[in-house]
């Protein structure tokens, strides 16, 4: 008898926490006729999640400020509502985007972080529904030529053009030999390619080019492998926060190597607090300009109350752009929205930096045209990519720094 | 003479130490496997969470004590927790026992029973674990990184390798070898420990003897924790502590404890080597230890591994259905605790 109460009891107590935790998401707001809604769909959880805090507050910075203005389509307000794609867990991307979707009728997406997770949500959602998606970090090189209907833009350029940059870079350092490791990914697989063929055809010899899963608790057999092959630098195509940081870790407590390559994705505070001082010296890659833009729009995130990480100001103007094209094309429709991403981008017209979308908006109102510059000195190329300048980085006295830019 | 003594220790730092370091691992965790089997006659499916749970504990109770400023340095802090983590742990495997096992005990139920409500129990305590600790990533290392490193072997001896030695490599095998050698002293010479293996030799004839049965069940489960929370701490310092790390070892686990053949703990230890060194062996690059030991004009284009290191986990696997099929009952089969 005392069991089975207390098994009611343990019965009644799942069933409570259940509807509690379930609440939230029950909350969706009815969309009112005047307001644009976007959802930020990014990897809140995962691999690349110490990056996703900022991004999500620059796309909302850029949201806010429209909001602000008072001038999109006639005053709407701008509305969001964050989703988590994850990085790794394609379906948990696309069930992420659907809902926001169908549950939160978003007019736009912007995101998703990783690439995997971005092709995911583009071939399975976003195309079958007709709504435009702009993400700020995905540099698959595979988004290129992928069928998109013309409904995908990024802000990030593709890694074709950081694997180029890459190769330029280890020449200039005369560095001749490199072993390379990347996660198991669109994104890791892409970069890995993209550097191996630039960097050979350069006279470069890559000793060996080996996937590393994330989330193991031990990269001792990788590492041993590597360090067999040789090579001069270690080349880590992976994330900050899993497998990258477990490949320098055991590198380093092996004495396997001693200096990194660091693409875009291994650049972040998180890695050198986690690694300390022997990771001085390392270098690296991180999409970046020297722009007005960058500058004002470190300010303007400095006094919204956080810090403009990697991929933060990608993020900023992925929103803005996307809500310039809504108002260039006078609706926030994505079928008539993603015709005009183009022209808000690209020459010719007046130039528009960070905190200056009102006069954007107001420009586009009366008429005018824009070239929207944005915190990243955007261009907008191809199939709607950014055309890519980078920041090189060198780990100096446990920071990232920068040498200059590319 | 030189190409000889680099290969060797080009062999050590990559192969022989991290191999002894993880076997040692496997084999507290096997050995916990074994134990119960022996005992209670169940496969312990929640012998992973088991000891992440103890390795969880442990690490609060190291960052409380760091946060008062205890330090044994150089040794990690979380040696003097584990007792702690010991105490928490045996404390749910007891309640567990006598919440779940117990009943099914009573009945005589048949063991597949016990395993899938092992399996439950696994389930339940992996919320648990993620629940107080959430399932990220935990650094709770302090104390010196290493006794040797790479670069200062180099300078020491003139050879082009490095050996390195980590503080958590060697203080896994010093305390993997106390612990085992305390286990078979205890289950050879006490009073318990015969009662113990008496139970589990013949159940019937034990009780007969007047051996009281929840006193046994009670000392294994406390001896189960123990191993659990030492291995799973271990691990933790040496490794990383991450909640799902933890039910990926279970596979290893179990082949250390089935290679040995279930019950005997001799083989449970034997057993996790042959599997961590099988592992090790098989996804190792042999390329520069041949340039060593080759002839000076020895050129190698391939790496010389013969398993990629995704295949790692897949070679318990293999050993396991190799021993299965070949020799079931395991290499040191006969001889139970």
């Amino acid at each position: 008898m005392n069991k089975k109460i207390i098994g009611g009891i343990v019965v009644v107590l799942i069933a409570i926490a259940y509807f509690v935790l379930q609440a939230p998401q029950e909350e969706t707001a009815d969309k009112t006729t005047n307001e644009v809604k976007l959802a930020v769909v990014l990897g809140f959880t995962g691999p690349a999640e110490s990056l996703a805090e900022s991004m999500a507050r620059g796309a909302e910075l850029a949201m806010k400020e429209v909001s602000a203005s008072q001038l999109l389509l006639g005053g709407s307000s701008v509305s969001n509502v964050r989703a988590d794609s994850t990085c790794v867990d394609a379906s948990a991307a696309a069930a992420a985007a659907e809902r926001v979707i169908s549950a939160d009728k978003v007019d736009a997406i912007i995101g998703a972080l990783c690439s995997g997770a971005t092709i995911s949500i583009l071939q399975n959602v976003a195309m079958p529904k007709g709504v435009m998606m702009f993400s700020p970090s995905a540099t698959s090189p595979a988004l290129s030529t992928l069928e998109d209907n013309d409904l995908f833009f990024r802000t990030s350029p593709s890694d074709a053009r950081q694997g180029q940059v890459i190769a330029e870079l280890l020449q200039e350092k005369g560095i001749k030999s490199i072993a390379m490791t990347y996660t198991n990914n669109d994104y890791g697989k892409g970069l890995a390619d993209a550097i191996q063929s630039n960097y050979e055809a350069a006279g470069g010899k890559v000793t060996i080019n080996a996937a590393h899963e994330d989330g193991k608790g031990d990269y001792s057999a990788e590492v041993a492998a590597l360090s067999q092959a040789g090579g001069e630098i270690l080349m880590v195509v992976g994330y900050l926060d899993q497998g990258g940081k477990g490949i320098i870790q055991s590198s380093l407590d092996a004495g396997a190597f001693s200096n990194f390559f660091l693409p875009d994705a291994m650049i972040g505070e998180s890695l050198v607090k986690a690694i300390g001082p022997d990771l001085d010296g390392s270098i690296g890659t991180v999409p970046g300009t020297d722009s007005k833009g960058a500058e004002i729009y470190a300010e303007l995130a400095t006094k919204d109350g956080f810090t403009a990480g990697p991929y933060s100001p990608e993020a900023y103007d992925a929103a803005a752009l996307t809500l310039l094209a809504m108002q260039a094309a006078n609706s926030a429709d994505s079928n008539a929205a993603k015709a005009k991403v183009f022209e808000v981008a690209n020459a010719p017209g007046t130039k528009i930096l960070p905190g200056e979308l009102a006069k954007g908006l107001q420009i586009l109102k009366d008429g005018g045209d824009i070239d929207y510059v944005g915190a990243t000195a955007v261009e907008l190329i191809g199939a709607g990519e950014s055309a890519g300048s980078y920041r090189e980085i060198l780990v100096k006295d446990g920071k990232n720094t920068t040498v200059r830019y590319r | 003479m030189t190409d000889i003594l680099n290969a060797l220790t080009l062999l050590a730092n990559f192969l022989i130490i991290p191999g002894l370091t993880y076997g040692s691992q496997l084999a507290l965790g096997a050995l916990g496997v074994t134990l119960v089997y022996g005992v209670l006659r169940f496969s312990n499916f929640a012998q992973g969470e088991t000891m992440a749970f103890g390795a969880m504990i442990t690490i609060l109770v190291t960052w409380g004590l760091q946060s008062i400023g205890v330090s044994i340095k150089p040794l990690p802090t979380a040696l003097i927790a584990i007792p702690i983590g010991i105490t928490v742990t045996a404390i749910l495997t007891l309640a567990i026992d006598k919440v779940v096992y117990r009943y099914h005990r009573e009945r005589r139920a048949n063991p597949v029973i016990f395993l899938i409500v092992s399996i439950g129990v696994m389930f339940f305590m992996g919320g648990l674990i993620r629940f107080i600790i959430g399932p990220g990533d935990q650094i709770f290392f302090d104390g010196t990184r290493f006794i040797l490193k790479a670069q200062e072997f180099k300078e020491m001896t003139g050879l082009n390798e490095g050996l390195s030695l980590k503080m958590t490599q060697a203080v896994t095998i010093a305390i993997a070898l106390i612990i085992v050698t305390a286990m078979f002293w205890f289950l050879n010479h006490t009073r318990t420990g015969k009662s113990m293996r008496a139970y589990s030799d013949n159940e019937d004839l034990a009780l007969l003897s007047g051996i009281d049965p929840d006193r046994v069940v009670m000392v294994t489960w406390i001896i189960v924790a123990a191993l659990a929370t030492v291995g799973g701490t271990l691990y933790g310092l040496d490794k990383s502590f991450k909640p799902f790390v933890y039910m990926q070892l279970l596979l290893p686990i179990f082949a250390s404890a089935i290679v040995g053949g279930v019950g005997n703990p001799v083989g449970a230890i034997a057993g996790g080597y042959v599997i961590a060194f099988s592992e090790l062996i098989l996804t190792f690059a042999y390329k520069k230890v041949l340039l060593y030991l080759g002839p000076d004009n020895l050129e190698l284009d391939s790496l010389i591994q013969f398993l990629g290191t995704d295949y790692k986990i897949a070679v318990s696997f293999i050993i396991l259905v190799i021993v299965l099929v070949i020799k079931p009952t395991g290499l040191f089969s006969g001889k139970t605790i």
